[in-house]
């Protein structure tokens, strides 16, 4: 079991929803954050002052998947949230112990699919 | 002689005392002056509850686009209708159009006797400013700001007052008999037309439909806002209606009667009519039944009964709802419910002014109901078509050229990411995190 961590550009998000959904990947947390990477921060201009933004809004994806959907996930998000620039984001991913469906009390690879 | 006309008369003493009223036309009547500058104040004050509506309908990324482009617009609208809409409204000429009176001075033409030219041109042009408010909200979410101004100058210089020469300025359709009082057409109908067309040019918003073609709601980001905005509007109302009677008689209470009558008829009904649809009184509906029932009595408010009053406004607040769901079928996305507000219940309530109109209120009219046959419904009808069609198409026209020019429309990502920062370089809820896609 991976937990797979996306954090992608808030344009895409209607992409990469899409991508995932394609791959058959339904399950998913997202929240908004914000967060520097090599982006360089954009300007806006209030009363007249300009001034620029460095930590930027950034929407960061929660997926936990069996084995076999590592592959897919990953290249849904890449598939969805790439455009080449700068500030497209990183995933990560985390190897995960267990996992518990709160409602039935099941465990492990059957929780997560 | 009744308390009414004695007030008024001990009034006209008060102000006949001071000095600084000494009129140099003596027809000026100072407590009509008055009268029409404080309906005028608040037609001026619909534009925030403009703002508001459309801002609250809207959701939060564009919500600094959407109120900048309110606020710009007034300013356009009362200086395009200055120095160009007010003399083809209002200026000698043909019944097509008017030809003086342009860049509006002491000299302009006044067809209001009683009150002083400035004063009739301050009211005139708050409503002409009206009729822009109503195209921001049909076009949000997705216009490029420069397009919108450009669209809004012309709409106040050419389109509005061309329909508003020929029934309000002594043009063709008031020789026919024409009877729209506050403007369900020329205001309402007028912006709904234009704002129809550029809806049209413009697409939908992405989002607005599935792959498979089904409506997706996209839902407001301020309710409270929306409602405020409502308030507003419907407070400005009692200066719009009751105060295009152009001076302080007895008609102005029945007129600001009639006007909340049909509102809250709308609001009865369309809360109804949305609870038998969804099983909930929907708020955003509610709202725009109370819209619905003060722009269709617009035309009428002077000419009918009380009773006729409610039952436009209760066939308006079905009519809202049903539009709304009418135009998202066709494709046609109005974020704000717009077209369906000013456009179909501008219509609907010129023509129940061929079918309530009571003779003897203001003139001698009768509807349909009231013996009057089908020649008042007939003449309602032509009006509706004959400042429509011109309507919609100088402005598909004007939009057209704009999209062949410099473009409609923002770009994808500007659009998914918000006109706030795309267009506007500035966020209206800064330090608060909101999504700015649909999740």
């Amino acid at each position: 079991m991976k937990l797979i961590i996306a954090v992608i550009q808030p344009t895409k998000l209607p992409d990469v929803k899409k991508a995932l959904l394609d791959a058959e990947v339904h399950k998913m947390t997202v929240t908004n954050v914000i967060g520097a990477g090599q982006q360089a921060g954009y300007t806006e201009s209030y009363r007249g002052n300009i001034f620029e933004v460095n930590l930027l809004k950034k929407v960061r994806l929660e997926i936990a998947v069996n084995e076999e959907f590592v592959e897919p996930t990953i290249n849904a998000v890449i598939k969805g949230a790439r455009t080449g620039s700068i500030g497209d984001g990183k995933i990560f991913v985390l190897d995960l112990p267990q996992c518990i469906r709160i409602r039935t009390g099941e465990q492990g690879t059957e929780a997560i699919g | 002689m009744n308390k009414f006309t004695k007030s008024r008369v001990m009034l006209l003493i008060v102000c006949a005392h001071v000095p600084l009223f000494a009129a140099n036309n003596s027809s000026i009547n100072l407590i009509d002056t008055l009268w029409i500058l404080v309906a005028a104040f608040l037609v001026f004050f619909m534009n925030a509850g403009f703002a508001f509506v459309e801002a609250g309908f809207c959701r939060a990324k564009n919500a600094t686009n959407i109120l900048g482009k309110n606020f710009s617009v007034f300013a356009i609208a009362i200086l395009a209708f200055w120095a160009l809409g007010y003399g083809i409204m209002f200026g000698e000429g043909t019944g097509i159009i008017g030809m003086n009176s342009f860049f509006v001075g002491e000299s302009a033409h006044n067809p209001a006797s009683n009150l002083p030219v400035f004063a009739f041109f301050f009211f005139q042009a708050a409503f002409a400013a009206a009729g822009c408010s109503i195209i921001s909200g049909a076009v949000a979410e997705r216009i490029k700001f420069g397009a919108f101004l450009l669209f809004g100058t012309f709409m106040v210089a050419i389109i509005y007052p061309l329909g508003g020469h020929w029934v309000w300025g002594g043009g063709w359709l008031s020789r026919l008999g024409f009877h729209d009082f506050a403007g369900s057409t020329v205001v309402h109908s007028v912006g709904g037309w234009a704002a129809l067309a550029g809806v049209m040019l413009l697409g939908a918003r992405i989002g607005k439909y599935n792959s498979d073609g089904g409506v997706k709601a996209i839902v407001g980001h301020s309710i409270p806002l929306a409602t405020l905005g409502g308030f507003i509007l419907w407070l400005g109302w009692f200066g719009f209606n009751p105060g295009s009677q152009l001076a302080l008689d007895h008609n102005v209470p029945r007129i600001a009667l009639t006007t909340g009558l049909a509102s809250c008829a709308g609001i009865i009904s369309a809360m109804t009519t949305a609870r038998l649809l969804s099983g909930k009184p929907d708020l955003s509906m509610i709202i725009n039944g109370c819209l619905a029932g003060l722009v269709a009595i617009t035309a009428p408010c002077a000419v009918v009964s009380p009773p006729g009053s409610i039952i436009i406004g209760v066939i308006a607040g079905i009519l809202v709802v049903f539009a709304v769901l009418f135009f998202d079928k066709l494709k046609i996305d109005d974020p704000v419910g717009a077209l369906a507000v000013h456009l179909v219940n501008g219509v609907w309530g010129t023509i129940a002014v061929g079918l309530f109109a009571v003779p003897g209120y203001t003139g001698d009219m009768a509807g349909l109901f009231y013996g009057g046959g089908l020649r008042q419904l007939g003449i309602q009808i032509i009006g509706v078509a004959g400042v429509g069609i011109p309507a919609f198409l100088l402005a598909l026209a004007f939009w057209f050229l704009l999209k062949s020019t410099i473009g409609l429309r923002v770009g994808r990502e500007e659009e998914i990411g918000g006109l706030d920062i795309g267009e506007m370089g500035m966020e209206a809820y800064n330090g608060f995190q909101i999504f700015t896609t649909e999740n």
